[in-house]
């Protein structure tokens, strides 16, 4: 380990550097479970709901104890559950956010896997998991591509919506939607050609092996792609200072500033996971058009394409 | 199982516009094997369309501007073109009845080899046919109008079976349901109005429009001379401008737009009287040829560099000496749709907006907005979305509707300055013609800006 990576596992992942009151509650479970509902409303800025994805983890992790608080969870869940799909509903501003990050997806995966990027199904044949899906936002159009997909989340009522939304269409109602974590997943032995975690490490109570285990259910020389938000001062500026306090975008507690990986830490995490990051991009928001464009400025909400090392023993 | 035809695509209306955007889909990639239906009960629709050379053009013709010819040629259609009747013009001689100010431009003002070129609409419609039949675009033509359009909100009922059925689908928001007046039902996920400025499309789907109508009518017709044309001609009278097409071989277009009462006259008056009225609103008819002196020496300081055509004379259309189409007269209106698009419907062409003629711009507006829903379409696919998701379809709009609007109001603002006739008026529309002569790089502006590039005349 060398040295910046010694500092880097110090400030990002020791509990001493981050003050107790920090955490979320979910810090408490030490697990790389994707933290579901706010990892798949996933998605910097707009993030909406989140009350209630703490408390998910909870029930995830104590069932038994905790069934009470989570119906009252769920039920407070389902109402923006339903919304999901509304592009003109609380999760516009992700709807607006899909088309910037398919393009980088579509883009790297059809350079990665020599598809031919003008083919309206270029990924016809590839197994493709969608890590944290939520209402199954990306996973469709993946499907559309003509991926096989699977998408889990954490959060149960999500999937059921995923569910029942990509049954409407023939061609999204292959996906397979669990509700599992990628640890279990790599417990059961499963792998893909390209694994995709989009907007969920923010919200994982352990990074360094959340990677590892996206990295586990990646096929040697397969493709991992991350999205997030930059642990720098514009990111608390625009994701936590104007989209929670000023614009209302997400409600207040969305995102925990200190819990933000800057984009030299996620290549380090991923490259210690046998991951090496080849492609990065920034998303930029333009407030007059109201879309997402894809950028070189990482300073906000960036995205990561890595790919899987073959040389790799252990994780 | 699919009990009803179910698309990807229905195009309402199969004209230039609607043929143009299924042209389009059949030359991307990303498109060409999308199941597209094709809704007119147009009985030419379905056949090939051949036009005999032999015969005068048809009246009714379209200027398309070097931006469309290379939209054309993308999607292969001007090779077709190009084997029938088509004329090319390189210049251009605007001036008014009050002998004040004249303009010539001329396409190596803009280093383009010509500013535009005239082309029958049936040949324009009939060439991007062929290029649709050769294509591997599943095609269907319904030969039949539309009476009625519904589509559900988008719902999560039950989950389906394998396999589910068209109306399942339509039940679950995913798509339109088009009634034909044949009785007959289409399914689609993405509903094109392409069916004119009375657009039932636009109708159905509940989009306002707002406009107004010009008292005024057109008469169009084709005419000849004893030698062919190669400029197109426009001169603003008292009661709106006569425009003088070269449409190949001695023919030219006639594009007069006047009073319904006058129209009414001109259109039943005999053939000779006809001619006779055509000749004299071209030449000394309503008031003198423009001075070549007039007024240029206060101007000439403002002449930075003169540009060729600067220094060209005025000069007198070719006579027309015989009439060789019938005389059609139609009424001239102004409407802009309040959306361009909503829930799996999107307007195309005149459904979206209808604009006074008086460039030759509709069918230009037209054949952008087919290439810019199509290129829509494309991303849409590209990124794996619901390609009748609103979202995508704001994307066209999005590109399109500035465009429209700014053409509109340059071509209204045009058509009032010449609908009012009025001495200090008279003299600044002279002015102002002096100054687009003259002034160089506010005419090229002016050339570029009715050629079809993007930018405003003045904001560029």
């Amino acid at each position: 380990m060398n040295h910046l990576q010694r500092i880097l596992s110090a400030r990002r992942l020791s509990p001493s550097i981050i003050p107790p009151s920090c955490f979320l509650h979910r810090r408490l479970f030490s697990t790389s479970e994707t933290d579901d509902s706010s990892a798949s409303f996933s998605s910097s800025h707009h993030k909406i709901q989140t009350p209630e994805d703490g408390a998910s983890d909870k029930s995830r992790s104590t069932p038994s104890t905790t069934s009470s608080l989570k119906e009252h969870e769920l039920a407070k869940f389902s109402a923006i559950a339903d919304t999901w799909w509304h592009s003109e509903g609380p999760f516009k501003p992700l709807h607006l956010m899909n088309p910037t990050r398919l393009a980088f997806i579509r883009s790297t995966l059809c350079r990665h896997f020599s598809k031919d990027p003008s083919s309206a199904r270029p990924f016809e044949g590839l197994r493709l998991i969608d890590v944290g899906c939520g209402g199954g936002l990306l996973s469709e159009p993946l499907a559309r591509m003509g991926a096989t997909v699977t998408g889990i989340d954490a959060v149960d009522k999500n999937v059921k919506i995923a569910r029942l939304h990509a049954d409407m269409d023939p061609v999204t109602s292959t996906i397979e939607y669990h509700c599992t974590t990628a640890e279990k997943l790599v417990d059961e032995g499963r792998t893909f050609d390209a694994v995709l975690a989009l907007e969920v490490i923010e919200h994982v109570a352990n990074p360094a092996e959340f990677c590892k285990s996206l990295s586990a259910l990646t096929i040697p020389n397969g493709a991992t792609i991350l999205s997030t938000i930059n642990r720098s001062m514009r990111a608390y500026a625009s994701a936590i200072v104007a989209a929670e306090y000023i614009l209302h975008w997400l409600p207040k507690g969305t995102h925990q500033w200190s819990s933000f990986l800057t984009p030299e830490e996620l290549t380090m995490i991923l490259q210690r996971a046998s991951v090496d990051v080849k492609e990065m991009a920034g998303f930029v928001y333009n407030p007059i058009t109201g879309r997402w464009l894809l950028s070189n400025d990482i300073s906000v909400n960036f995205i990561a394409y890595g790919t899987r090392r073959s040389d790799h023993g252990d994780i | 199982m699919n009990d009803s035809p179910q698309h990807d695509i229905a195009i309402v209306g199969g004209g230039m516009v609607g043929i143009a955007l299924a042209a389009s889909l059949a030359s991307k990639p990303l498109t060409k094997h999308l199941s597209v239906a094709i809704i007119d009960n147009n009985p030419l629709l379905g056949r090939k369309n051949i036009i005999e050379k032999g015969h005068p053009p048809d009246p009714r013709v379209s200027t398309v501007t070097p931006a469309t010819i290379s939209f054309l040629k993308d999607i292969g259609a001007w090779r077709y073109i190009e084997e029938q009747r088509h004329a090319y013009f390189d210049k251009m001689q605007v001036w008014d009845y009050t002998g004040l100010g004249y303009t010539r431009y001329n396409a190596k003002d803009v280093d383009q080899d010509i500013l535009g070129c005239v082309v029958e609409n049936k040949v324009l419609q009939s060439s991007q046919l062929s290029c649709v039949q050769e294509s591997d675009l599943q095609k269907t033509v319904y030969p039949a109008r539309l009476n009625a359009m519904d589509m559900l909100p988008s719902s999560s009922l039950t989950g389906l079976g394998e396999v589910p059925s068209t109306t399942d689908l339509y039940m679950r928001g995913r798509l339109a349901k088009l009634e034909l007046s044949d009785g007959n039902s289409v399914y689609a996920k993405l509903v094109v109005g392409a069916d004119g400025s009375k657009s039932r499309v636009r109708e159905l789907a509940g989009i306002k429009t707002t406009g107004w109508n010009y008292s005024q009518n057109a008469i169009i017709c084709t005419v000849e001379h004893t030698v062919e044309n190669f400029t197109a001609w426009q001169r603003f009278l008292p009661n709106g401008p006569i425009a003088l097409l070269p449409i190949g071989d001695k023919f030219s277009n006639i594009v007069w737009t006047m009073d319904p009462t006058e129209a009414s006259e001109r259109k039943s008056m005999s053939e000779d009287g006809f001619i006779r009225a055509v000749n004299d609103a071209l030449d000394y008819g309503y008031g003198p040829h423009p001075g070549e002196t007039s007024s240029q020496g206060s101007l000439s300081w403002l002449t930075g560099d003169v540009t060729i055509s600067a220094k060209e004379r005025f000069e007198t259309p070719p006579k027309v000496v015989k009439l060789s189409s019938e005389r059609m007269m139609f009424p001239l209106s102004l409407r802009h749709a309040k959306d361009y698009v909503s829930k799996r419907v999107a307007l195309v062409g005149d459904s979206a907006h209808t604009v006074h003629p008086l460039a030759g711009q509709g069918v230009n507006l037209g054949f952008a907005d087919a290439s810019a829903l199509s290129k829509a379409i494309a991303e849409g696919i590209a990124l794996g979305t619901d390609i009748g998701e609103t979202n995508l379809l704001k994307r066209y709009e999005a590109e399109r509707k500035p465009a429209n609007i700014a053409m509109m109001a340059v071509l209204d603002g045009i058509q009032k300055m010449y609908a009012v006739n009025f001495g200090p008026l008279n003299a600044f529309r002279a002015a102002a013609f002096h100054g687009a002569h003259y002034i160089s790089p506010l005419k090229k502006r002016i050339i570029s800006y009715a050629s079809g590039e993007q930018s405003l005349p003045l904001f560029s």
